[in-house]
């Protein structure tokens, strides 16, 4: 008896110890509008717990296939992506978009690309994401952890989007535009026409601080344009998974006139970069989760870039 | 980071390939020690290593004069971006400095930037902005007429700043390279004058790598800088891949020569960028 159970010990911890292709416990989606699913990502910065599970992704289902969404900030989180669609549909995974170059949202690309799908983005994505490819290996060892990092092979889009561009999911098109330099300089957006609902990526942060890595005036310049998308509801890149639009780019319009003004204001009264960044939008400091994190550096971009004006 | 193909057209080049060489041998030490999970105060007392092999590289064996208030820095002690890391040096105004060289212990090519205040000029104090990549001691060394060195230090925790990529906008920092603006500030005392000088240039590390064809993007920086004002020089810089994109120099200096400012700078493709700026113009 005691021998059976050590045997069937034994036994389970040979089959446990070698089982990555267990199968993958699928991401906790919301249904947040009928075919359209959304995954909560955490607010916070990636570690090894969360994996890098900590944008917002998401998929459309058509009639004939399925459009993922970002494919978040790890493998195992492209492949519970994935295992997350295939609990709800069979149909193909033909496309992977995603919405700027971010490892948070294009870590798990190659789980999408070994699955068939084909990866688009912006025209500039390519090149962003090959400058940075190296930088991001480096920078997210120290995040994620080195065995989680290894697994990553930097994957890029397969195709690109110069200005717009519209695909037939079967009965329902979404419609991927790509937008001047603000948050980033590959910012891509996708709208699903069917349910008016906007995936924004990261040019919308909710609860989240704003994260300035492409231009501050460009940002703002586009808020209107943004904020014209005829849309019902709006997906963050960071925050709650659906949002009323356009009320829901409020707060985050309002931190970046206020980031604009701070450091235009330290810049016509002469005052040096070292002591601008601190006081920058400090008004702002308890409506955003990660501020501390995130504004003195966004203030430090905004000098940069305002002192050229 | 290895295999960074260096220009070394000027003599400025050079120096900075020679940097950049001596920074590898000893970077490779560093990639064994890195094998190790340390602290950050480990790392910090492990960043200080690379500086007994510096000095002789940079000073031979001339004395360093620690302590006094001949130069002081200031950097923050948390770069809130490590390719943008604002740099603060004040000199006394009773030892005439003359010279003064910037550096970035860890880094690739640790020599960031030296500079040489012509006689008269009075520089009392000058910022920029470096990339770090690494928690570590900067250090400014000043020399007097008198041919002594005086050294101090900081430290700063950064990272990855000479990795990254250089523009936000790739497109647009083309577009702009070789603009520059002077900006005069008024000042509390008469006698002491402050301006800053800025240049779009990307300032291209060359440490990142072309994803198509896995060579390294050649660096492409501003080598050398002068900045005259009424026909008489103030300053000069030799620099290298440290100093950030869109090089910005601050300073407060004494000279009372009237007229306008005049500033040169060539980079490390023979590209030479000028301009006479009329008093108060930006």
């Amino acid at each position: 008896m005691t021998r059976t159970i050590l045997f069937a010990t034994l036994a389970a911890l040979i089959l446990a110890v070698p089982m990555p292709a267990k199968a993958t416990e699928p991401l906790a989606v919301t249904e947040i509008a009928p075919g359209v699913y959304v995954h909560h990502g955490e607010v916070a910065e990636t570690t090894p717990q969360n994996q890098g599970d900590i944008a917002n992704i998401g998929f459309i289902v058509g009639d004939d296939a399925v459009a993922m969404i970002d494919s978040g900030g790890s493998v195992p989180v492209g492949e519970a992506a994935l295992a997350a669609i295939r609990a709800v549909t069979d149909k193909p995974v033909k496309y992977l978009i995603n919405t700027h170059m971010h490892p948070d949202h294009t870590f798990g690309n190659q789980v999408f690309k070994a699955a068939g799908a084909t990866i688009l983005g912006h025209r500039r994505l390519p090149a962003a994401l090959g400058a940075r490819a190296d930088f991001y290996k480096q920078s997210m060892r120290e995040q994620l952890g080195p065995e989680l990092d290894d697994q990553v092979t930097i994957t890029g889009p397969d195709d690109t989007v110069a200005k717009e561009r519209r695909i037939d999911l079967g009965g329902r098109t979404i419609v991927l535009k790509a937008w001047e330099t603000a948050h980033t300089d590959n910012d891509l957006t996708v709208y699903d026409e069917k349910t008016r609902t906007l995936f924004a990526g990261d040019l919308l942060f909710m609860q989240h601080c704003p994260v300035l890595d492409g231009s501050l005036k460009g940002w703002l310049d586009q808020i209107p344009a943004l904020k014209d998308v005829p849309a019902a509801r709006v997906v963050p890149g960071h925050g709650p998974v659906s949002a009323p639009w356009p009320q829901a780019i409020d707060a985050e319009t309002r931190y970046l006139e206020t980031l604009a003004s701070d450091i235009r204001q330290a810049i016509r009264d002469g005052v040096p970069l070292a002591d601008a960044v601190p006081e920058a939008a400090a008004s702002e400091s308890d409506k955003w989760q990660l501020f501390d994190d995130y504004n003195p550096r966004n203030a430090t971009a905004a000098f940069a870039e305002l002192e050229w004006e | 980071m290895a295999g960074n193909p260096m220009v070394g057209r000027s003599a400025a080049g050079r120096r900075t390939a020679i940097a950049l060489l001596s920074a590898l041998a000893i970077g490779g030490a560093g990639l064994a020690r890195a094998e190790t999970a340390m602290s950050p105060e480990q790392k910090a007392a492990e960043a200080d290593s690379a500086w007994p092999e510096l000095k002789p590289d940079l000073f031979g064996d001339r004395p360093l004069i620690d302590g006094t208030d001949t130069v002081s820095i200031e950097a923050p002690k948390r770069a809130t971006d490590p390719a943008v890391v604002p740099v603060k040096l004040s000199f006394d105004p009773k030892m005439e400095v003359r010279k003064v060289t910037l550096v970035i212990d860890e880094n690739p090519s640790p020599v960031a930037a030296t500079f040489d205040f012509a006689e008269g000029a009075g520089v009392a104090e000058l910022s920029t902005r470096v990339r770090v990549n690494a928690y570590t001691d900067i250090h400014a060394v000043a020399e007097t007429a008198d041919g002594k060195l005086y050294v101090t230090k900081t430290f700063v925790k950064a990272a990855g700043g000479c990795a990254a990529p250089a523009a936000k906008d790739p497109e647009v920092a083309a577009r702009e390279m070789g603009k520059m603006k002077m900006r005069e500030f008024s000042s509390d005392d008469p006698s002491l004058h402050e301006a800053q000088l800025m240049i779009r240039h990307p300032n291209n590390s060359g440490l990142q790598k072309d994803q198509v064809t896995l060579l390294y993007i050649p660096a492409h920086f501003i080598t050398d800088l002068s900045v005259e004002k009424g026909g008489k020089a103030l300053f000069t810089m030799t620099g290298g891949i440290s100093i950030s994109e869109d090089p910005s120099f601050r300073f407060k200096y004494r000279a009372d020569d009237a007229g306008p400012f005049h500033a040169k700078a060539s980079d490390t493709e023979g590209q030479v960028f000028e301009k006479t700026f009329d008093s108060g113009q930006s």
